[in-house]
């Protein structure tokens, strides 16, 4: 792909996800530091990414990545008989990206923490 | 599983069936719910905490996109 193609594409990507971070908030501030997100540096394969967040405190975290076609991952909201704020899944990427991690906190107040993922082989297939 | 991305032999898109929401409960009660998008892993995994006040039971659901619904549950006592 040419260059200016790619960074045109990843721009696409991106506003992508913010739009999807603010339909999540509503457009509210986003905080950070009470969410620690586990990603690996890099990522050999990116059908198979373990992901993993904890945030006290909080009752929803979703997460985006925001180099993937659909930005949105997964939402896990914590019923009463949760022990932890934490959770811990595998993902696709597509390509070298941020993971992005939004909690919604039980004040209501939003907080977001990235990591970036260096993906060796993408996880779309081909 | 289906991605929504193929087509039968008339050439009509075959409907995605993948699952797309995962909930845990005890006795009733909501530990976790989880909405999937196409961005998890084939076979997926998921690790969470729950508080088990008493000996119960776990109820774990699965929803697909056709409509269908899997469960299975499993006891736990607490000694």
């Amino acid at each position: 792909m040419h260059l200016r193609q790619a960074s045109q594409v990843r721009l696409l990507f991106a506003s992508l996800t913010d739009d999807a971070i603010a339909a999540f908030t509503g457009g509210a501030e986003l905080g950070s530091g009470a969410i620690t997100l586990t990603a690996p540096e890099i990522a050999e394969n990116g059908n198979t990414v373990p992901i993993g967040v904890d945030v006290p405190g909080a009752t929803q975290i979703t997460l985006f990545a925001d180099g993937n076609p659909v930005p949105n991952v997964a939402t896990f909201n914590f019923g009463p008989i949760s022990a932890s704020r934490s959770a811990s899944t595998r993902i696709r990427l597509a390509a070298t990206q941020n993971v992005v991690a939004v909690a919604k906190m039980e004040d209501g107040s939003f907080q977001m923490a990235k990591a970036k993922v260096k993906v060796t082989i993408g996880g779309c297939g081909g | 599983m289906e991605s929504g991305q193929r087509k039968d032999d008339d050439g009509n898109i075959i409907p995605r069936s993948i699952i797309n929401r995962f909930t845990a409960d005890f006795k009733g009660q909501n530990v976790i719910d989880v909405t999937l998008e196409p961005a998890i892993s084939t076979n997926p995994f998921f690790a969470f905490e729950a508080v088990v006040p008493e000996s119960g039971e776990f109820t774990f659901t699965w929803y697909d996109d056709d409509g269908d619904v899997y469960d299975t549950s499993k006891k736990i006592t607490v000694s």
